[in-house]
């Protein structure tokens, strides 16, 4: 059991001989992760996720529409597009937190709404955007409530509720945070730990609605490096809604573009993320070179006062400026 | 520990390959002393300590801070329970009320404990429970300090149909306890279906119970205005809450009411738990959000309306206790079992003032509640600030 390893293994990775590893930026789990990841009972092969004839709406107003969705197993899912067009709706729906009016969510062929809740909760986690924690609650005490699927009135602390506690403490890096209180700590830490909650909770798939809002750059990218070690080390299904274009093309396998409550396009991140997709569904224009480090898209978007090596863009500046 | 050479190594890839290396955290919310936060062993005792059986298969976690809190507590209640049974006209030495609560010692000093005293005592330490229970129900369900009964409307309703009821003599041939009962009951119908919107927030709880509060406020007032001064005296009379002439009725009707509700509350404790992450998280960790909320809803109604139709609207107990026991008990959310018992604690010791302060007079038990509630609750609340913790 890795708690009794006093660092976390994440920050405490390289001290042995092995010392840091040279080369930049791609992502490779050290041993002392895996060990700790290992402490989380792996789900098997996933369920499968998918949505037939999907029509969403709040108060009648009508946000989704007409729409197919096969959530690939095992892999990333990003979803993308603009402000409102359905992104976060469609995951509140595919975590049954929104009646669909028409059309049906399915969980292994099993539709949704008559999966139990409590099975339900088992299978598939949700992480809505920016939760609140109660003041004073400990992460220790946050990440164990994510094990309230599988208890009982009588059984409220297993030995596996334990080990999943402190697997996703390990995990996420958190193990000496966790005694201190949620609010407390700084927004990327916050973050993290309502991820452990979801780890902890165990689930095959794990819905993540905007996992890196208001978090700076750096946290952000921690936060998907851990994201993508879920699922690359114990095969999660993740989908998780994405504003930044170039972070989806980079972590996740599997892009949807959505909208105004529709698909536009869908696949890998280099079939999917084109100029001429871009300039439809964000409705800018753009340029794509591959990412220098990853080779995936790299979206960089043109504005009235940026042009492709065009003169005009210096010539919109103001002169104050200019010099 | 070759952690505190991992935890400053700089290596080449480290301001992209180790994010969890949180000392670079921007925010500056980490101490710079890494090493403030040592390797703690598996079972911390904040955490409490889990316990589990083979056989049947109970497990849990204590927390030795909470556990003591109740148990002290409880031992308060009870000396407060003991001691107002000594007070009166025929005075009674506290161990002769312990063995006279058992049945024993002289048979007239059973009769004055048993039969004249013992309902005044048992009805504050029940309406206490209620009060107390009930606001941890409503301050964890809404995820708000400000939601308890009184400030929701419910203790208002039951006043206004008590005082409708003096006031226009119209009482339908019920007692003003169990008018105060069905104003509660409906005054919290009322706030559930003006909430409503294809579901419930707490949010919108409290704006519609302020809301239907202070409808109900007006309402009061205005027919206490217009009775007259016998019916005015009567209607205030009780809307400050009081134990004054308690009987057995009172004592059994409550008695049942919380045999009831109070295990249907405490058994929702787990989902109670998952509630206060907010209802989207609450509900993906397979939570009935709305049914559950419902049933907290019509468990915390019942507690308050019971415990008003017994001893009136006693202000303050179910705001305060419920945070006051959270503080001492130095949980995230108000602790039902031990805010229950912080409000027996707090109305007893009341009455006990209110019996006790003032030579000859016997204020109403509302008035102490509620002029000593409030600077308790102040005080904690200017503590734990002071502490950098609290709110």
């Amino acid at each position: 059991m890795s708690t009794t390893d006093p660092r976390a293994p994440r920050t405490s990775r390289p001290s042995g001989p092995s010392g840091p590893k040279p080369g930049a930026g791609v992502p490779r789990p050290s041993d002392a992760d895996a060990v700790a990841m290992g402490a989380i009972r792996p789900p098997s092969a996933g369920p499968e996720l998918r949505a037939r004839d999907l029509h969403l709406a709040y108060d009648g107003r009508s946000v989704v529409e007409d729409l197919d969705l096969s959530v690939p197993t095992g892999r990333i899912t990003a979803i993308v597009g603009a402000n409102a067009c359905g992104k976060s709706t469609l995951l509140r729906a595919l975590a049954r937190l929104l009646t669909p009016r028409q059309g049906v969510v399915e969980l292994d062929g099993v539709a949704l709404r008559s999966v139990p809740t409590r099975e339900l909760a088992r299978t598939l986690g949700i992480l809505p955007q920016t939760p609140v924690a109660p003041e004073g609650l400990t992460v220790f005490d946050l990440v164990g409530r994510g094990r309230s699927p599988h208890q009982t009135w009588w059984r409220q602390w297993s030995q596996a509720d334990e080990e999943a506690v402190h697997g996703a403490l390990a995990a996420t890096g958190l193990t000496d945070l966790a005694d201190r209180p949620v609010d407390e700590l700084s927004g990327g830490q916050r973050q993290r730990a309502w991820i452990a909650m979801a780890v902890a909770q165990g689930t095959p798939v794990l819905l993540l609605d905007e996992p890196t809002t208001y978090l700076d750059l750096a946290h952000q990218i921690d936060v998907l490096d851990l994201i993508t070690d879920l699922n690359r080390r114990e095969g999660r299904t993740v989908v998780m809604v994405l504003h930044d274009l170039n972070q989806a093309c980079r972590y996740a396998d599997h892009v949807i573009a959505m909208k105004a409550g529709r698909i536009v396009a869908e696949g890998a991140p280099a079939e999917v993320v084109t100029e001429a997709t871009v300039e439809d569904v964000f409705d800018l224009r753009c340029r794509i070179t591959p990412d220098p480090v990853s080779g995936t898209p790299l979206v960089i978007p043109l504005g009235r006062h940026h042009h492709d090596g065009d003169a005009r863009a210096q010539d919109a500046r103001p002169a104050a400026i200019v010099d | 520990m070759p952690a505190r050479s991992s935890d400053t190594a700089q290596s080449p890839d480290g301001t992209t390959r180790s994010p969890h290396d949180t000392t670079r955290s921007p925010d500056g919310e980490r101490p710079p002393d890494a090493q403030a936060f040592p390797a703690a062993p598996p079972h911390r005792a904040l955490h409490g300590r889990p316990f589990r059986l083979a056989f049947p298969p109970v497990s849990g976690m204590l927390r030795p801070r909470l556990v003591l809190t109740g148990v002290l507590v409880a031992a308060g209640a009870f000396l407060l329970f003991c001691w107002g049974l000594t007070l009166g006209d025929y005075p009674v030495a506290l161990m002769d009320v312990v063995r006279a609560l058992g049945g024993a010692g002289e048979p007239g000093t059973v009769v004055v404990v048993q039969d004249l005293r013992l309902p005044r005592a048992l009805t504050g330490l029940l309406v206490g429970i209620a009060f107390g229970v009930s606001g941890a129900v409503f301050q964890t369900m809404t995820r708000n300090a400000l939601a308890s009964p009184d400030m929701i409307g419910l203790t208002e309703g039951a006043g206004t149909a008590v005082v409708a009821a003096v006031v226009l003599g119209w009482t339908g041939g019920l007692g003003l306890s169990t008018l105060g009962l069905l104003g509660a009951l409906g005054t919290a119908l009322l706030v559930y279906a003006l909430a409503w919107k294809g579901g419930t927030t707490g949010y919108r709880i409290i704006l519609v119970g302020i809301g239907v509060s202070w409808i109900c406020t007006s309402a009061t007032d205005f027919l206490v205005a217009r009775g007259s001064r016998f019916q005015a005296e009567e209607a205030v009379g009780w809307l400050v809450g009081n134990l004054n002439g308690r009987t057995w009725d009172q004592v059994d009707t409550l008695a049942l009411a919380l045999a009831v509700l109070l295990p249907v509350t405490l058994g929702m404790g787990r989902w109670m738990r998952t509630l206060q992450l907010g209802d989207d998280v609450a509900a993906g960790l397979g939570t009935p959000v709305q049914t559950v909320r419902l049933a907290l809803l019509l468990a915390g109604v019942g507690l308050v309306a019971f415990g008003t139709a017994a001893a009136g609207p006693v202000a303050f107990v179910a705001l305060a206790c419920p945070q006051i026991a959270q503080r001492l008990a130095g949980t995230a959310s108000p602790p039902p079992i031990v805010s229950g018992l912080t409000g027996a604690l707090v109305v007893l010791g009341s009455d006990l003032l209110a019996r006790e302060a003032i030579p000859g007079t016997e204020l109403p038990v509302g008035i102490v509640t509620g002029a000593l509630g409030a600077p308790v609750l102040l005080w904690l609340l200017i503590r734990a600030n002071r502490a950098g913790s609290g709110g």
